[in-house]
């Protein structure tokens, strides 16, 4: 039985001269790839996005803030050489700032330009001409298909839109192409990589998923809490940063409002490097406690319930 | 392969886990691309194609495990045995006990072991302490053999089994031994240090728990086929879990799903309602613009939108049977409450007491409905749910206060322990009210059985409704609003 291969069929269809050569050799390539651009992955990472490669397929990645969602996009794009573009989504966001636009004023510039030469020119010649691919402004999902140069294509907090508006994707997602009503359908150049990140703020809609492979990337465990922190954090002991990383499981363990995000880890690590720390005190840690948590109940809670004190100190 | 992917599909789509036709697809396409000897390789392909909702998770691997268990492992293990032979006695006994694929390994309880349970604590103990998975798996092994009692061919999903062997291994004294011994003897009175070493033994415990959980599994899968088993261990997705019957652990994974659930709705909802932005057509604003093109009124004008919110009151049975259900509901109320003009709460068992107050001013409702328990006032007599006299209570103090725009949600089983059901006090809310919903956590065809009179109430509500999961709770607060 010999099925076609995804990425050979998505060439045929996209009418590919060649088949794109494959981006990784294997989960542990992606793995040492990314951690030589400071990303350390764990095995789900690597597995997924070594498929997505192999699938030629889009990556969901959902999981709580602060996780290294985005960054992820962004190292994937490092270590394969590709130029990320990002499309970041906001209620309200609509296909002439996801796809594409076109360039009115300068279709009315061109009508304008036109008219001297007297009446003469015909209507159907110069509706062609406006509608050109010369007058048409390029926006990031469009971008990315035309692009002929490696791109990664990240389209960022996509549970930010309304459910409507997630149909604008499916083309791009699911063919790889784009299709504008006066010129036709704009196919891909290449098979670029494709992240789409979400919060979880809402479901996204059956559709949307069924065309991506999913990754939860959640709380990292202490020891590659730990690991990253030593590749982010220059000049940090190990000793310290095993600290850091178990002091953070605790609070995250804790039932808070907010828990701390990787991001601010590696923000109360670098304060504790500065300070010149070698181990966390009780002291230390409550006066740097707001560094990891932003709700005032959550530092009172945490101060109760790890440093065994009723009231911060202030 | 094919074969055991369909079946293992079916095992999801089974637990609930809704797998379309091309995500199989996809998932077989996956398993052509990568290297099937890596286990963990397999089961994050198969995770990342076939499922798509992170709550999911734990169901799915609950299946993987079972379905995927030891026709991979086989070769694995059958490695691990040959190296045992230069490795000590103690070893490699609790080693022969467990593998072989075509021996039974359901025997009763020690009856190959030769080591004493203070050995078995000790060979814990220092797996544990020095985090060595191998000899935490040798030691888990040597625990289930020893304690799990096992019997072949019983229809069971292995919970008791588990519950004997964690029983007789004492965990808590052997988290108690971990967390003293990574304390330094002089830093003992810093209390970060302390609840730090604490935590660390909690996961090293937790690790220990996971991989007997593991080996009894395998054993099982062994006994009775990876099917059998699979439908004995099933477990629903947090959102369909009974919430009558949900045991502690279920418990907790409904507190944690109601979060997320209620904002989803929130957001769900604050959208809807903004998108609806078009009122009825506003005549005057019409009519003026119409001047501008000779009286055609050509630029139609709307008045602003009003969304007609509602007032909803909420009278919950907080009785132990039905106090779960009761907390969830309050909690999924007023997490949306900017969607209503005004949420009020009430309270009862045989007394009635309002609790709207605790809700003000929190962010999380959560912690309000921690409080209701202890502030509420609601036990006016023997503390046995008493409908008729809540109801009479409510009617007495609050009937006044109810108008055409209130909804009245009444949550409850309707079990009244024989009092009287004083049934007219609900026809009149009803006369009163917009609405009159009761929600009813009991399966139908429990209805009217015993001492549960919902039939009595319900000739005056317009709706009762069976509401015994998450989801049908979220589907009927999202109508509502």
């Amino acid at each position: 039985m010999s099925a076609l291969d995804p990425r050979e069929e998505l060439a045929q269809r996209l009418g590919l001269l060649h088949l794109p050569p494959l981006r990784f050799d294997s989960p542990r390539d992606v793995r040492e790839r990314l951690a030589q651009h400071d990303y350390l992955s764990d095995d789900s990472i690597a597995s997924v996005t070594f498929l997505a490669d192999r699938l030629a397929k889009p990556i969901l990645v959902e999981g709580p803030a602060g996780t290294g969602k985005t960054a992820l996009a962004k190292a994937v794009a490092d270590s394969i050489g590709a130029r990320l573009i990002r499309l970041q989504c906001y209620e309200g966001l609509d296909e002439s700032k996801a796809l594409y636009e076109w360039n009115y004023r300068k279709q009315l510039l061109r009508i304008q330009a036109g008219r001297p030469e007297g009446s003469a020119e015909e209507w159907s010649h110069l509706e062609e001409d406006i509608f050109a691919e010369e007058f048409l402004l390029t926006r990031p999902l469009l971008e990315a298909i035309t692009a002929t140069d490696p791109v990664v294509l990240l389209i960022d907090e996509v549970d930010r839109v309304e459910l409507e508006t997630e149909a604008l994707l499916l083309e791009i997602l699911s063919e790889y192409q784009v299709s504008i009503p006066e010129l036709g359908t704009v196919k891909a150049q290449q098979i670029p990589m494709v992240f789409l990140t979400s919060n979880n703020t809402r479901e996204l809609s059956e559709a949307l998923k069924r065309r991506c492979l999913y990754l939860y990337v959640g709380y990292p465990d202490v020891e590659r809490e730990r690991d990253i922190i030593l590749s982010r954090v220059p000049g940090i002991s190990t000793a310290l940063a095993e600290q850091i990383a178990q002091v953070v499981r605790s609070l995250r363990m804790l039932d808070l409002k907010k828990a701390p995000s990787v991001s601010e880890t590696l923000d109360w690590a670098r304060t504790l490097v500065v300070l010149g720390r070698e181990e966390i005190g009780e002291a230390d840690a409550t006066a740097t406690l707001h560094i990891l948590l932003k709700y005032q109940s959550d530092i009172e809670r945490a101060t109760k319930e790890l440093l065994g004190r009723s009231k911060p100190v202030a | 392969m094919l074969n055991l992917l369909g079946d293992f599909i079916g095992e999801l789509r089974a637990a609930g886990i809704p797998v379309s036709m091309s995500e199989h697809v996809d998932s077989a396409r996956a398993m052509e691309a990568i290297d099937l000897s890596d286990r963990s390789l397999v089961k994050n392909s198969l995770a990342a194609t076939l499922v798509k909702d992170g709550d999911h998770m734990p169901v799915f691997n609950t299946a993987f495990e079972v379905f995927f268990a030891n026709r991979s492992l086989a070769s694995v293990e059958e490695m691990l045995n040959a190296e045992d032979e230069d490795s000590d006695e103690m070893t490699r006994e609790g080693a022969a006990g467990a593998s072989g694929p075509g021996q039974s390994r359901g025997e009763g309880g020690g009856a190959s072991s030769s080591m004493s349970a203070q050995e078995l604590a000790d060979l814990l103990f220092r797996a544990l302490r020095d985090g060595n998975r191998e000899a935490l798996r040798q030691a888990a092994n040597e625990a289930v053999t020893r304690y799990a009692g096992m019997e072949p061919g019983r229809p069971v999903g292995g919970t008791y089994y588990l519950y004997r062997t964690l029983r007789n291994l004492e965990l808590d004294k052997l988290e108690e031994r971990l967390s003293q011994v990574s304390l330094a003897p002089g830093e003992s009175e810093d209390v970060l240090v302390q609840r730090l070493a604490r935590d660390e033994a909690r996961a090293r415990v937790e690790m220990l728990k996971a991989e007997i959980e593991r080996e009894i599994r395998e054993r099982l899968v062994d006994d009775r086929g990876a099917q059998a088993l699979a439908k004995s261990v099933r477990k629903p997705l947090p959102e369909d879990l009974d919430v009558m019957h949900a045991n502690r652990d279920e418990m907790a994974q409904l507190e944690r799903a109601l979060r997320p659930l209620s904002r989803k709705l929130a957001v769900r909802l604050a959208r809807r309602r903004r998108r609806r932005h078009r009122g009825p057509i506003d005549l005057r604003h019409t009519v003026r613009r119409s001047l501008s093109t000779g009286g055609v009124p050509i630029d139609l004008r709307f008045k602003p939108p009003r969304p007609a919110k509602p007032e909803i009151i909420v009278i919950a049975d907080i009785s132990g049977s039905v106090a779960s259900f009761a907390r969830f509901t309050l909690h999924l109320v007023h997490a949306i409450s900017s969607q209503f003009s005004k949420v009020r709460s009430f309270v009862f068992v045989d007394g009635l007491d309002e609790v709207s107050r605790l809700f003000e001013g929190v962010d999380d409702p959560s912690e309000a409905v921690a409080r209701i328990n202890a502030e509420a006032d609601v036990i006016a007599f023997d503390g046995h749910s008493d409908y008729g006299r809540a109801f009479l209570t409510f009617h007495e103090r609050f009937a006044d206060q109810i108008t055409k725009r209130s909804t009245i949600l009444i949550l409850g089983d309707a079990r009244n322990n024989y009092h009287q059901a004083h049934a007219e006090v609900i026809a009149d809310l009803k006369y009163r009210a917009r609405a009159v919903y009761w929600l009813n956590p009991e399966p139908t065809s429990y209805w009217d059985s015993g001492d549960s009179i919902v039939s009595q109430y319900a000739p005056y509500c317009d709706k009762v409704i069976e509401c015994r999961t998450l989801r049908q709770l979220e589907a009927f607060v999202g109508e509502l609003a």
